[in-house]
């Protein structure tokens, strides 16, 4: 498979009055052409910092990538000299962020806020840019597109206003599409439309999409491929199956355990105990060793190397390690 | 909309009412009147010029009378300089008060707004210090202390500008100014920091995903959600700009409205005295109200007409 985005190594920090805070310390995935990669994890593990890098858009300062590539095309992205990325931005890579509310300009109607990304990347005239502006919203499922154009985002509901934000997005035909929790701002029964918009126009369009989400139900309706984070590292990454079946690492199970299932009983929901390391300075060891069951002296002592359960299948834990005595971890 | 303005244009025909009332009796419960003079007047003369102006009536009586000439844009002749009616002073002195009071009104909207973007284009660096240095000491100095100022080290010292009155371009740049200053700098303030809020809006980081330019993200996505708090505040600078004009005018040696507006209170000219106010009112009910108008324009959240269902 065709790699359209090779990330490695990224390392993103804040400067804050409190000092450095490492958000993102060397995370290394690629993206295959016309896949879903999921990237999950709970608050604060660096899932929203590493996708905002990948097109430079974090705020900064005080945001800062201090090493790491991104390559698109044979271009380094964090080395790219900011007028050649605006020309990347929106038109090769887009980015649909998190909360429609308030991702749209109010005092614009969304005709203008679709069209002027077109009339930036395509050398097309405004007539045409309309026409493809239509095509797009009508595509993502606005009915009367063309009334709609003339509309304010006021007048959408939250949905719809999640279906703009996409069709603003899709209309250069981009090749790699960063949701950054699309979903999580909207009612379920919104999520699960949006969700099956994503899979329809990635079959569609053949865009290869990272989808950023805390939610394993979206990852498992969706998503081809996982990418765990915790503490601004990847712990785990595999094929949906993989990761659903044979996850390794004990926070992925652990996540999967925090997840409430039809057929338990409430009381079988087991919610991770603790919290995420200060990131101010993050632990020399394993970030998750506090809130291990499995814990050893090792994993205080030195982060754990990559370990290969397959072909795509890896895990940064002791307990998987070579060296390590074979155990198997329960999982209900 | 046409609902909207002509609601509006009700209630502000009955501001100015509540205005010409409160000053015609406020006025003459003032002491005095416009004929104690340190010589005695003939009483038969002080008599016949009461009469003339209708000062021995009842104060109800001519209440009437002056709202019935005051429908009819009359507002009578002048007590002090018989010669002169009201409407000739209004006439004379408007055009030249209007003139200062646009052209400040514009170069304190221009300046405040450039210097407030560059501000927070440039937050906490050193464009940004020296321009909120500035507009702090633009709040701190009352435009009176600028005026003299500017007349001290510009015209006297410097001797580059007239010192006062109104006959060339030149001559407005030192009132002009003065009276600038102190609304540029509350508007510099202002659009720096709703332009800093706006900057960290989502909408914009949008605006930034899809690859615009940092020119067009400033002027096209932010500069008009900035200007909103902005054009809220700009009806009162108005009238503190108007206001700001006797006192300029006075020291500039203006012939604008202002001269007659204090004039006529320390003579008790009656007439005039209600003529300026009336005419200032007006306008400024105007401005606040074009104020609304304008905002309903820059923000289409906002709905001028009767809500719509929900």
């Amino acid at each position: 498979m065709e790699k359209v985005l090779e990330i490695s190594d990224l390392h993103v920090s804040f400067k804050t009055y409190g000092g450095e805070v490492k958000a993102v310390r060397g995370v290394t995935f690629d993206l295959y052409k016309g896949e879903i990669l999921a990237i999950v994890g709970e608050s604060g593990c660096g899932k929203s910092v590493t996708a905002q890098s990948i097109m430079r858009l974090i705020p900064s300062p005080p945001g800062r990538i201090t090493s790491g590539s991104v390559l698109f095309k044979g271009m380094d992205l964090t080395r790219l000299k900011e007028p050649k990325l605006r020309k990347i931005r929106g038109a090769d890579i887009s980015m649909i962020f998190q909360d429609p509310m308030t991702a749209l300009n109010p005092t614009l109607t969304i005709g203008e806020q679709i069209i002027e990304g077109i009339m930036q990347h395509k050398p097309v005239t405004r007539q045409q840019a309309k026409k493809t502006a239509l095509d797009m919203l009508d595509l993502v499922g606005i009915p009367n597109p063309l009334e709609r154009l003339k509309h304010f985002p006021h007048q959408f509901s939250g949905g719809m206003r999640q279906r703009i934000v996409i069709a603003m997005a899709l209309v250069c035909q981009p090749e790699v599409l960063i949701a950054d929790e699309p979903t999580t701002a909207l009612d379920v029964t919104i999520q699960a439309q949006i969700l099956d918009l994503f899979k329809e126009i990635q079959k569609k369009t053949g865009v290869s999409i990272i989808l950023i989400t805390h939610d394993l139900g979206v990852v498992a309706q969706v998503a081809n491929r996982v990418v765990v984070m915790y503490a601004g590292k990847i712990v785990e990454a595999g094929s949906r199956r993989e990761i659903f079946y044979r996850p390794q690492h004990p926070y992925t199970k652990g996540l999967l355990n925090s997840v409430p299932r039809l057929d338990l009983e409430e009381s079988e929901l087991v919610p991770i105990a603790g919290s995420p390391p200060d990131l101010f300075s993050p632990p020399a060891g394993c970030p998750f060793v506090a809130r291990c069951a499995y814990a050893m002296e090792v994993c205080d002592r030195a982060y754990p190397d990559k370990t290969h359960l397959s072909k795509e299948h890896h895990v940064d834990c002791w307990l998987q390690d070579e060296r390590a005595i074979k155990m198997r971890v329960h999982v209900r | 909309m046409t609902a909207y303005i002509i609601k509006r244009l009700i209630a502000m025909l009955v501001t100015l009412w509540l205005i010409i009332t409160l000053t015609f009796f406020l006025m003459h419960s003032v002491p005095g009147s416009p004929f104690n003079e340190e010589r005695a007047t003939n009483e038969t003369v002080q008599k016949n010029l009461e009469k003339f102006y209708h000062l021995d009536k009842p104060l109800i009586v001519q209440y009437g009378l002056y709202l019935k000439s005051v429908v009819t844009f009359d507002f009578g002749p002048s007590i002090k300089k018989s010669s002169q009616t009201v409407n000739d002073m209004l006439g004379r002195g408007f055009p030249v008060s209007f003139e200062l009071g646009i052209v400040t009104l514009l170069v304190a909207v221009i300046s405040g707004i450039t210097l407030g973007m560059i501000a927070a284009l440039r937050h906490n660096g050193i464009i940004d210090y020296a321009a909120m240095t500035i507009a702090v000491l633009g709040i701190s100095i009352p435009n009176f202390v600028m005026a003299t100022l500017l007349i001290q080290q510009v015209a006297v010292n410097w001797g580059i500008l007239p010192v006062a009155t109104w006959v060339s371009p030149k001559h407005m740049i030192l009132p002009t100014l003065a009276l600038a200053t102190g609304p540029m700098a509350i508007i510099a303030r202002l659009t720096r920091s709703s332009m800093l809020e706006v900057l960290t809006q989502d909408y914009i980081r949008t605006a930034k995903a899809k690859g615009l330019s940092p020119v067009k993200i400033v002027f096209k996505h932010a500069l008009r959600n900035a200007l909103l708090p902005v054009v809220t505040v700009l009806g009162s600078l108005a009238a503190s700009i108007l206001t700001g004009t006797f006192v300029i005018e006075k020291i500039f040696a203006i012939p604008g409205m202002g001269k007659y507006f204090v004039e006529s209170i320390n003579q008790r000219d009656y007439p005039v005295i209600m003529g300026t106010t009336v005419f200032y009112s007006a306008i400024l009910i105007m401005l606040l109200f074009l104020v609304d108008i304008a905002y309903g324009i820059l923000d289409p959240r906002i709905k001028l007409h009767k809500k719509e269902g929900s």
